[in-house]
């Protein structure tokens, strides 16, 4: 490899941080079952077809799985086999495919609900994370004008009270919440990051007052690889009779999840991150929450008894699924939890821990490269983001797709957090249970030629 | 030349370098001017967030400059460039036939190569329209030329 090995701006500089980096260590190395091998990797490959492409005229390395992940075998074939024996509408029809199907439909939530530590009843099937944020937000907006009655008023916001988000959320974690607070009358604010992209806690502190009514983080962010302390965010919340919202579309697939021990309200993830098909999400909600909320589609399949001037609702998770729903979708997605699970969360976090470390440890490396994040060393999932002095991304993205490598340029809908960090665009290289660290390498030793090739690096001619 | 070469041509990684028209100062990019012959707009490439401020003025039935502001990847900083160097001196119809050309050319998926006569050294982009998802790159400084355009020579 090409890359040197001087460390770029944000090496480790003081006592107190490698104290710090000593820590974060342990936290993940000490205890518990290995991280994968990559023999066991390369095992794993042969289940994802799409790995074998290639692109550009070599193999695809592909390094955007926070943006879409890949599918395997299983999951294809999950859905394909629903189609072909068991498709039909589900909850209504007395016929014998609708029983199946529906017992398909719901098995599959049951699936999920037990890989993210919690009961059936507690998880609604949305199109997405997004499509759940809006849910969450649009029902806390019908409390707010009076539906659901007195049982709604937990949800209820008016002027005076605050929405809290943070300055590195997903605009898909920040837009509804800034709608909602459009509507009601309700502040929005956020807790701040520092110059490293770390939350600035003593800020949560601060900002998280009676006035708070709902708290909505992430609990991994998409840009900096950062796993954000939910416990003490979610204790802080509840102390002021907040309700939490946990955005889990970058932790529900990479890491063991167990929302109930984690104590949030709310959570969302979406099916396409983690190895499920497109079109497919979930929305967690607190056993008791969910059934205190006013709908927010509204429509088939959601009511008890409808007249013609109004309607009943069914408990949750119904009363929020409204029309025919994604039943092949779920039915995929919970093949795509069952292969996670199989394969052992824990290793999985931990074979990404170790592609993440080898990825920041190489971009450090690389001269006028500055990755977003934690520094190499602190904890940091399988994802790094990047910014090549004098190369825009969506130029670095077109050379590394020329040797057949995937990765996300742009603001990764995280507009706030770039601009904050003095940059509109970065580079993104993503990993999951598929990858290698051959292909972290092969990333790395792209990178080291890209100023070269646009002549940022000083020659002024292009190498 | 590899594939990547033909997209970075050499004459595009140096007007993305050396930037023809691109000293508009930041302070005069929020509103436009309101004077005969003076036309401004501004476009953002929601995807990328690469942005420009393009000011045009007309004199004297021509173009008399292409002054522009922006950021944003080699390719839409090349194309600003380029276009900045054809604009001047060339009379205001002829120059949104040009841009009417040059789109077309942007849009062919590589069936078209730009005329280097016509388009100077904006036929070097011929290789963007191969990657559908570079053409709004190349044609961020055009859009906005055409509309700043249509404004300078709306209020003569």
């Amino acid at each position: 490899m090409t890359f040197s090995t001087r460390s770029t701006v944000l090496a480790l500089n003081s006592a107190a941080e490698q104290q710090k980096t000593k820590q974060s260590d342990s936290k993940w190395q000490e205890h518990g079952p290995t991280a994968l091998t990559d023999a066991e990797v390369r095992r794993i490959r042969n289940d994802f077809p799409i790995l074998n492409k290639e692109v550009n005229a070599r193999p695809l390395v592909y390094l955007d799985s926070g943006a879409t992940s890949q599918n395997p075998v299983s999951v294809l074939e999950a859905e394909q086999e629903f189609y072909e024996q068991r498709n039909a509408a589900v909850h209504r029809g007395a016929h014998q495919l609708a029983v199946e199907a529906t017992d398909a439909f719901e098995d599959a939530r049951a699936t999920v609900a037990e890989f993210v530590g919690v009961t059936d009843s507690e998880l609604v099937w949305t199109a997405n994370a997004t499509a759940g944020l809006n849910l969450l937000a649009y029902s806390f907006s019908n409390a707010s004008v009076g539906h659901a009655g007195s049982a709604a008023q937990r949800f209820l916001l008016k002027p005076g009270d605050e929405v809290l988000v943070t300055e590195m959320e997903h605009h898909a974690n920040l837009i509804p919440w800034q709608e909602l607070c459009r509507r009601t009358g309700a502040k929005l604010t956020f807790i701040p990051i520092d110059d490293n992209g770390a939350l600035r806690l003593e800020e949560a502190e601060r900002l998280i007052t009676g006035r708070t009514k709902v708290l909505a983080f992430t609990h991994v962010s998409n840009v900096l690889g950062s796993i954000n302390p939910v416990q003490e965010l979610t204790a802080m919340a509840h102390r002021v009779g907040a309700l939490v919202v946990l955005d889990a579309c970058q932790s529900a697939p990479h890491l063991p999840l167990d929302l109930t021990a984690l104590d949030v309200d709310f959570a969302v993830f979406s099916g396409h991150k983690m190895l499920g098909p497109t079109g497919i999400g979930a929305l967690y909600g607190r056993a008791g929450l969910l059934d205190a909320m006013p709908p927010f589609l509204t429509g088939g399949s959601m009511i008890t008894s409808v007249n013609m001037s109004g309607a009943q609702y069914l408990p949750a998770p119904q009363r929020f699924e409204a029309g025919t729903q994604p039943v092949s979708q779920a039915v995929g997605l919970a093949a795509a939890v069952n292969y996670l699970g199989e394969t052992g969360m824990e290793r999985i976090h931990r074979w990404e821990m170790e592609l993440g470390q080898r990825l920041v440890v190489g971009l450090q490396g690389i001269d006028g490269v500055r990755v977003l994040g934690p520094v190499a060393g602190r904890e940091r999932t399988g994802l790094a983001a990047f910014d090549v002095a004098g190369v825009h991304a969506h130029d670095v993205g077109q050379f590394l797709d020329a040797r057949g490598i995937a990765v996300r340029v742009g603001h990764h809908c995280a507009q706030p957090l770039h601009r904050r960090l003095g940059l509109t665009a970065s580079t993104r290289a993503s990993t999951y249970l598929y990858n290698t660290t051959d292909e972290i390498d092969q990333l790395l030793d792209a990178v080291a030629h890209v100023r070269g090739y646009f002549g940022a690096d000083g020659s002024g001619e292009r190498r | 030349m590899s594939d990547l070469d033909v997209l970075y041509q050499q004459i595009i990684l140096d007007h993305a370098k050396v930037r023809t028209g691109g000293d508009l100062p930041e302070s005069q990019t929020a509103a436009a001017p309101v004077f005969p012959g003076i036309g401004q707009s501004h476009q953002l490439n929601p995807v990328c967030g690469d942005e420009i401020t393009l000011r045009v003025t007309v004199d004297g039935g021509k173009v008399a400059s292409v002054r522009w502001n922006g950021a944003g990847c080699a390719i839409s900083m090349a194309s600003a460039s380029v276009l900045s160097e054809l604009a001047e001196g060339v009379g205001p119809e002829e120059l949104l036939g040009l841009i009417g050309n040059f789109r077309e050319v942007m849009r062919s998926r590589g069936k078209l190569a730009g005329d280097e006569e016509m388009l100077g050294d904006a036929a070097a982009f011929s290789g963007v329209s191969r990657y559908p998802a570079r053409v709004k790159c190349a044609m961020l400084a055009w859009v906005a030329a055409e509309q700043a355009l249509h404004q300078a020579v709306a209020v003569h």
